[in-house]
């Protein structure tokens, strides 16, 4: 179960993922494991309970503020920033 | 968009289901609302259909899952139901609101994630099953807030859901079974297990307990993780805990120590992981409490000290017509919930009550077994002396340790409710999910364990999803 | 005064601990008498952490409310100042927006009274108004602003207030609901509660939403009736408002009492990064039902005056209930009818603002002191002798 790569964009550079993957799988896979800095002591943060919940991972998705990275799956050409 | 049915069923977990199953078997029509784009839930999770796949992918998908079997057969019973035009099945939303209405429940919903296009849908039903299930519980500690640290359930559900690892060198900590599962899930996978720290010792006797409570498949389960435990080399360290996890903008290491049986730090015990890249934590679970809290069920503390809802043997809650099924009853695994679905569904599918129905004995022997295993892994009782003044409690609103005790002594707050007004925690994005078993616990005082009122107060969540005000704005009323 | 000086008994016995009986209090025990405090729960446990906490002039009726409001801001800003970062207080200023030719009309008019009676109040073109807030939707034609107007956070102001009297010397005891009271012949001499008898000098009812119950005990009516609000609470985000931000309809809504579900938008942002969308007003009791139509109400005005709101999620919604009496003023001062009971209730929408005031003249006439301001306006007596009448409530904490 190795389905085709996509070619996604992290803060403008290009980034390979599984399809099927989830925007914060394909960010720590990489390496990337903080895309959020905190609004009180600009602390990183990035995934933390993986399933929707602590709304730690947010990220931008194709302009859309403040979406979970654990839950929306990556696809072809999706622009992901860090906030 | 609007959806009517006899009985509408809230996620698509082991209990879920089963639930929909069961109710759709029994001749109902079934509304099926989930947050997850697939079935499944936190157990079942698997990779995503949509991705072009072959027969032996899914029987690959069941690779570590207990009970694949018994998900592959309610799945497909599931899925005919489906073609059957029997069950709707309403994936990717999010029950932002569930409300009574006069003869029934209203559940209101938002597309879980923005993108992918699912648009709202209100679902009026006669009578609702609710099986939210639940989310890994967290302890605060030093360094916690590190990128790089993650809800133990957090790594298990990355690695099926996505067939890859988060990091490379892995520190798992908490305590319960559970915690063994996602060491070995990861070791299957590849990854390095440095150390699994368990805070109680209950190894000894628990394979007994299981034959004795008469749930034997517990012990085959313990069996396989003690065997993958021999096969990766993974140490399993009892009375043990992370005291610190390590670095400045990443975890990069942890502090252990060796615990008392109340959770006390044995001073000389100390000792340093270097190397690691991905600490998880696991203190059993918190049941997702907000739809039952908010359409008024009784509740009660269960023996891990979560709040959960009061059911009959009929799964039916204090409300006539509001059935729980899975962790909102009590924490007690996979086999459980899907009993409870079952049990749960066929009675929303027909509710007259004139025959008194008796629960399957199994409920009540996973309900024992789940009891003593919460015993046996009981949340440290000194754990708040592990904590510094500067240690993050509420992620979301960054308050302290230190800002609670404050408001505690100072101000008088002793609930979650005067903590959040006082000082912001549980205020923020995940409105106290994280945070709030902790800050009840800090309410109520060093050593002291949280009361029901507290805990009540903090699954007080008028909003049990954040939702669009522009979705709002369009509600007629 | 000095009645009732046991271990258990003090000058001054308050009933409710929300922000009206912490002020109240706070500036009693300033006055150098002895004061004892009971609640039925914590600090803050009714309407005063259920609220907003602006401090508003500019929806003020001329006469003895705008009076008491602005005898109060004076409060907060000099009795108070040295506490002001306790409970984050901010002098953001208020923005009334007119949106329609007849309500920048109506706006105008009101403005020029204001301005003759002293308020701080500037006229906003389109130009200005879109300088002062750049998100503001592009249909609002002009507008009006209020230096004076600021903010607090309710809760803190409550909790902090308590800790203060008693560091002054009150006591304040959680967890004791008054159930009855101590009378000697018609007077009342101190309260009874399932911990024992309190006896008091003068016992002050600041209980609220609670205070017609507390004094149909008394044997008097003080119609204090809820009116329910729904406030909603948006994610974290970037700065986007920058003031308070309201509608010209607001005002109108803030006096009227018709029953039905009313709402302009206030909008503002607040330090943590969300931005608050208030608040609706419903004479429904005390029903606790999340109201669909409430929030659908909320989110259509609110982005009609902040487009950009439309994309914004709400992560939590909220009401209260505002103590109201059916003339829209307070009644603050010395029951006649039941001597040593006093009432400081019924505030309405506006109690957090008026606390300060409210508790400072309350504690002048308590000790004996003429008050700065006349308190005849809201002396209780005005409901005459009629008997006492409380509306029924399912559930009592907010
Ligand atoms: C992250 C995680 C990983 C786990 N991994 C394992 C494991 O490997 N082994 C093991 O033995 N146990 C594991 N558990 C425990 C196991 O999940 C539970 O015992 C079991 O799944 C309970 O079943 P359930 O049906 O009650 O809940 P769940 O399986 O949690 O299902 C609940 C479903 O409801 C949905 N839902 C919740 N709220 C809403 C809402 N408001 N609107 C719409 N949908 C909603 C959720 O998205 C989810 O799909 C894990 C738990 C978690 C949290
Ligand atoms: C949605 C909403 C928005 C608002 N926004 C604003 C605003 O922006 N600015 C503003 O100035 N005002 C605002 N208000 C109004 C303000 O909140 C109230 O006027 C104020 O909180 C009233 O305070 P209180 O102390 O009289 O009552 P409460 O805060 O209700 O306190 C009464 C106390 O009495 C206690 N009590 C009751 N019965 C007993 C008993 N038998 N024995 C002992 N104790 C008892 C209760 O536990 C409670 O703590 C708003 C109100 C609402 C609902
Ligand atoms: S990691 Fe918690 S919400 Fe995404």
């Amino acid at each position: 179960m190795n389905p085709q790569p996509v070619t996604i964009t992290f803060d403008g550079r290009p980034l390979t993922a599984a399809a099927g993957q989830s925007v914060g799988a394909a960010l720590a896979s990489q390496g990337v494991t903080a895309w959020r800095s905190t609004r009180k002591g600009g602390r990183p943060r990035g995934l933390f309970c993986g399933i929707g919940v602590c709304f730690d991972c947010l990220v931008t998705v194709d302009g859309e503020t403040n979406q979970r990275a654990c839950l929306v799956e990556v696809c072809e050409g999706m622009e992901v920033e860090g906030s | 968009m609007s959806v009517t049915v006899d009985v509408a069923v809230v996620g698509a977990g082991p209990a879920g289901l089963a639930a929909a199953v069961a109710a759709a078997e029994a001749g109902a029509r079934v509304a099926v609302v989930d947050a997850g784009n697939q079935p499944g839930g936190q157990f079942w999770r698997h990779a995503p259909e949509t991705v072009q796949r072959q027969a032996a992918d899914v029987q690959a998908d069941g690779h570590g899952h207990h009970g694949w079997n018994t998900y592959l057969d309610l799945r497909a019973r599931f899925d005919a139901a489906q073609h059957a035009g029997r069950i709707t099945y309403l994936p990717g939303l999010q029950v932002w609101m569930a409300e009574r209405s006069e003869d029934g429940f209203v559940l209101r919903t938002t597309p879980a994630v923005a993108s992918a296009g699912a648009a709202p849908v209100t679902v009026t039903a006669d009578r609702l099953v609710l099986c939210p299930g639940g989310y890994d519980r967290q302890l605060p500690v030093p360094g916690w807030d590190l990128p790089g640290v993650l809800a133990a359930g957090g790594i298990q559900a990355f690695i099926k859901a996505n067939g890859v690892l988060p990091g490379k060198r892995f520190v798992i900590a908490g305590t319960g079974p559970f915690l063994l599962p996602v060491a070995a899930g990861i070791a299957e996978a590849g990854g390095k297990v440095l150390a699994v720290l368990e805070s109680s010792a209950p190894s000894a006797w628990l394979p007994h307990l299981a034959a004795a409570s008469g749930v034997p498949g517990k012990a085959l389960e313990g069996a396989e993780y003690a065997a993958a435990f021999a096969r990766h080399r993974i140490p399993y360290r009892t009375r043990s805990i992370v005291t610190e996890v390590l670095g400045s903008d990443r975890a990069s290491g942890v502090r252990t120590a060796r615990v008392d049986p109340a959770g006390r730090v044995r001073p000389g015990t100390e000792r340093v992981y270097g190397d690691v890249d991905v600490v998880g934590f696991g203190w059993g679970f918190t049941p997702q409490m907000e739809l039952p809290v908010s359409l008024g069920v009784e509740t009660r503390l269960d023996a891990d000290g979560s709040l959960v809802g009061v059911v009959d043997d009929r799964q039916q809650s204090s409300v006539p017509g509001l059935y729980l099924a899975g962790e909102v009853t009590g924490v007690g695994g996979a086999t459980l919930a899907v009993l409870e679905g079952l049990a749960a569904g066929a009675a929303a599918a027909r509710p007259d009550p004139g025959v008194p129905v008796k629960p399957p004995a199994a409920i009540a022997r996973h309900r024992r077994f789940a009891q003593a295993m919460h015993q046996a892994h009981p949340v440290p009782a000194a754990w708040q002396d592990w904590l510094t003044p500067d240690t993050t409690v509420c992620r979301c609103e960054e308050v302290t340790a230190g800002d609670i005790t404050e408001a505690r002594e100072d101000l008088g707050a002793r609930d979650v409710r005067s903590l959040k007004s006082f000082t912001r925690a549980g205020m923020g994005w995940c409105q106290g999910r994280v945070c709030g078993f902790a800050a009840a616990c800090l309410g109520a005082g060093p050593g002291e364990a949280p009361g029901a009122g507290s805990l009540a107060g903090s699954a007080k969540r008028p909003l049990a999803a954040p939702v669009g005000i522009g979705e709002l704005a369009a509600l007629d009323g | 005064m000095n009645f009732g000086n046991g271990p258990r008994g003090s000058d001054v016995l308050v009933m409710g601990a929300g922000v009206i009986g912490a002020a109240t209090a706070y500036f009693a025990a300033q006055q150098g008498l002895s004061v004892t405090v009971l609640d039925k729960g914590l600090p803050a446990s009714g309407t005063s952490s259920a609220c907003e906490g602006n401090i508003l002039v500019s929806d003020k009726e001329l006469g003895p409310e705008l009076e008491l409001t602005r005898y109060s801001l004076g409060v907060w800003h000099n009795d108070l100042a040295e506490h002001k970062k306790l409970w984050e207080f901010e002098s953001k200023g208020g923005i009334i927006v007119a949106s329609r030719e007849s309500s920048l009309a109506s706006l105008n008019r009101v403005m020029a009274v204001q301005k003759g009676f002293g308020v701080d109040v500037e006229e906003l073109d389109q130009a200005a108004l879109r300088e002062a807030e750049p998100h503001i939707s592009p249909e609002a034609l002009g507008g009006a602003s209020y230096r004076e107007d600021c903010q607090v956070q309710p809760m803190l102001v409550a909790a902090h207030l308590v800790r203060l009297a008693t560091e002054a010397g009150a006591r304040f005891i959680a967890d004791t609901p008054v159930t009855g009271f101590m009378r000697d012949g018609g007077r009342v001499t101190g309260v009874r509660t399932p911990r024992g008898d309190f006896p008091a000098g003068a016992v002050v009812n600041c209980t609220g939403t609670w205070a017609g119950e507390l004094a149909a005990m008394a044997g008097v009516e003080v119609p204090v009736l809820p009116r329910r609000g729904f406030v909603m609470v948006t994610e974290p985000l970037p700065p986007m408002v920058h003031h308070k931000v309201y509608a010209a309809e607001y005002i109108d809504n803030v006096g009227s009492s018709d029953a039905g579900l009313q709402a302009s938008p206030v909008v503002e942002g607040t330090p943590s990064g969300t931005i608050l969308i208030g608040s609706t007003r419903e004479r429904v009791g005390f029903d606790r039902t999340v109201s669909t139509a409430a929030l659908g109400l909320l989110a259509r005005n609110a982005t009609a005056l902040f487009p950009f709101l439309e994309r914004v999620k709400a992560i939590r919604h909220y009401h209260g209930f505002r103590p109201y009496c059916p003339d829209h003023l307070p009644v603050i001062g010395h029951d006649d009818r039941a001597p040593g009971l006093w009432h400081a209730a019924g505030h309405e929408g506006a109690g957090i603002g008026l606390s300060a005031g409210t508790g400072k003249l309350l504690a002048q006439a308590l000790a004996g002191l003429t008050p700065d301001l006349d308190l005849t306006p809201f002396a209780p007596a005005r409901f005459g002798e009629a008997r006492p009448q409380t509306a029924s409530r399912e559930e009592a904490t907010a």
